[in-house]
């Protein structure tokens, strides 16, 4: 699956996607796979603060709970509601309708500090060689 | 996202770069690694966890619960137990470190048994094989595999036997599911509707004499256990003759995902969770497989005690009512929030789509609809207790309900 280019990822495999002071966020098609089917997610409701680098919820596949940390920090406008009853779309669609959380950015610095499209795969495709070494 | 978590509830870690090379292998490593598998530390082993190949755990779960699935298990342990110069000697000895009667075993026969410390507390639950008259194979788990050789050698050194570790001669393929029957027939000679569950016999597999055939498994589904030699080039051949076989009743290959909410829809004991160093036989509900009055055994006057001094813990079966899926080692609260207990496995149970899980609390919380909480994340989530086991497949005969691997 392609990594949008107009994206910004994290090392803890989450995706941020901004529009002036609004972004989305949601995990990666990396995260996804490692994860398994998803089965339950976690999320703030409207108007939660979340914080850069701190976890503000849970994704649960069958087999293991995960973290989500935030990219950067702000107010939780929107939960994807589609998400309860079908958590699987994290599947689907990691980065479309599997969306987690919509937020209005506090502060967008630190968000150039996170890694675009091209750094992101090169992460991965460097942590899948350490992995099957 | 953390995904190193991934798998924790297993005693699995994804495999990191530092110790893929220290882990334990099987024949088929290389075999699952070209299958794209995901790939864990389980006890030492770099096992496969889940296929996406073939549609991931819950695909895998259900195939097994409603066609075949096949599995790699060779990481588990194989110690042989004969008789010395004198006719008796491995029936004395297998009837000294296990709980359950050997003596009640055929030729061909096998029972779900278990290693036990003189505190009555588990070294490790094992199948018993009767190869022979004075010839006995018991089936052990991976994680624990030195320990119990140590600890068989050490507790049979006064009697007449020989005990040979035989783990690594193996590999061992569980074909498993209701379809499971018809697939191993295309491959062997024995007549398999002959072969009863907990009976296993001696035929040619994929062509190979004489090989170790067994009517058991870990999934609650009828199935079989097979043991090939553990070259690469032969298990491999056996795996994909399997496969090839399977294909008509869309086979898949599984990993150690679905073998674990298999085994827990099940009720079956995974070392390390339900049953441990810290757990005793009447805790964790084996009285079944404990035969009392058989004659003496390791473990057995503590068990006498214990059982005099009445149940503290008991297991049980937890059915979630709250949206939220109980893990191991997640506590558990009685209405007033006191911490009565703990989770030993859960998850999600993608046959009956709910979130189940098995946890040990005082003998007054366990009756069916006992409401008690489990704390997740800091939060009490409404749970209730429940009849177990949570799956029971519909059988033509009664078999035993066994908490075998």
């Amino acid at each position: 699956m392609a990594y949008p280019k107009s994206y910004r990822y994290t090392k803890e495999h989450e995706w941020i996607e901004m529009k002036g002071d609004l972004a989305t966020i949601g995990i990666t098609d990396h995260a996804q796979h490692e994860l398994g089917d998803v089965v339950f997610v976690e999320l703030p409701k409207p108007g939660a603060k979340i914080e850069a680098g701190k976890s503000f919820g849970t994704v649960e596949s069958v087999k293991a709970v995960s973290e989500i940390y935030a990219p950067a920090s702000g107010e939780v406008i929107e939960a994807n509601g589609e998400l309860q009853n079908k958590p699987e779309t994290i599947n689907n669609a990691p980065h479309g309708a599997g969306w987690l959380i919509k937020v209005r950015l506090t502060n967008a610095k630190g968000i150039s500090d996170l890694m675009d499209a091209a750094a992101y795969e090169a992460y991965i495709a460097e942590k899948g060689k350490e992995t099957s070494a | 996202m953390l995904v190193s978590v991934s798998a924790r509830a297993m005693g699995m870690d994804s495999a990191t770069t530092s110790e893929t090379s220290s882990l334990r292998k099987t024949a088929l490593n290389a075999l699952h690694r070209r299958l794209g598998a995901k790939m864990v530390n389980f006890g030492g082993w770099d096992m496969p966890v889940e296929y996406p190949s073939s549609g991931g755990l819950i695909a895998e779960h259900k195939a097994v619960r409603g066609n075949v699935g096949v599995f790699d298990v060779s990481h588990m342990g194989d110690i042989r137990i004969r008789s010395g110069k004198k006719p008796g000697g491995a029936l004395e000895a297998v009837q000294h470190i296990t709980m359950n009667d050997a003596s009640r075993l055929a030729i061909g026969q096998a029972q779900y048994s278990a290693m036990l410390y003189p505190e009555g507390t588990f070294v490790d639950d094992v199948i018993v094989h009767r190869l022979g008259e004075d010839d006995y194979l018991l089936v052990i788990n991976a994680g624990t595999r030195e320990k119990d050789i140590n600890w068989v050698r050490e507790n049979t050194r006064g009697i007449d036997c020989v005990v040979e570790d035989l783990s690594d001669a193996y590999s061992q393929l569980a074909i498993q599911g209701p379809r499971a029957a018809e697939v191993v027939q295309k491959l062997t000679d024995a007549e398999l509707s002959g072969l009863k569950v907990y009976w296993f016999t001696h035929a040619t597999v994929c062509g190979l004499k004489n090989r170790l055939l067994a009517r058991t498994g870990y999934t609650g589904e009828d199935g079989f256990e097979i043991y090939v030699p553990s070259d690469p080039a032969t298990s491999e051949r056996v795996w994909n003759q399997v496969i090839e076989a399977g294909r008509e009743f869309a086979i898949v290959p599984c990993g150690l995902g679905a073998r674990n909410t298999l085994r827990l829809e099940s009720k079956m004991a995974l070392y390390g969770h339900e049953i441990s160093d810290k757990i005793n036989v009447w805790e964790a509900g084996l009285e079944r497989y404990c035969k009392m009055e058989k004659g003496d055994f390791i473990g057995r006057a503590a068990l006498e005690r214990s059982k005099a001094a009445g149940l503290k813990r008991t297991l049980v079966g937890l059915e979630m009512i709250d949206r939220g899926i109980a893990r191991d080692e997640y506590c558990c609260s009685n209405g007033a929030g006191e911490h009565i207990g703990v989770v030993t496995s859960g998850s999600p149970s993608p046959t009956l789509g709910k979130n189940i899980a098995l946890a040990y609390v005082p003998p007054t919380y366990s009756a069916a609809g006992t409401i008690l909480y489990v704390e997740i994340r800091g939060q009490n989530y409404k749970a209730q207790v429940v009849r177990t086991p949570f799956y029971k497949r519909q059988k033509k005969a009664a078999a035993p309900q066994a908490s075998g691997r």
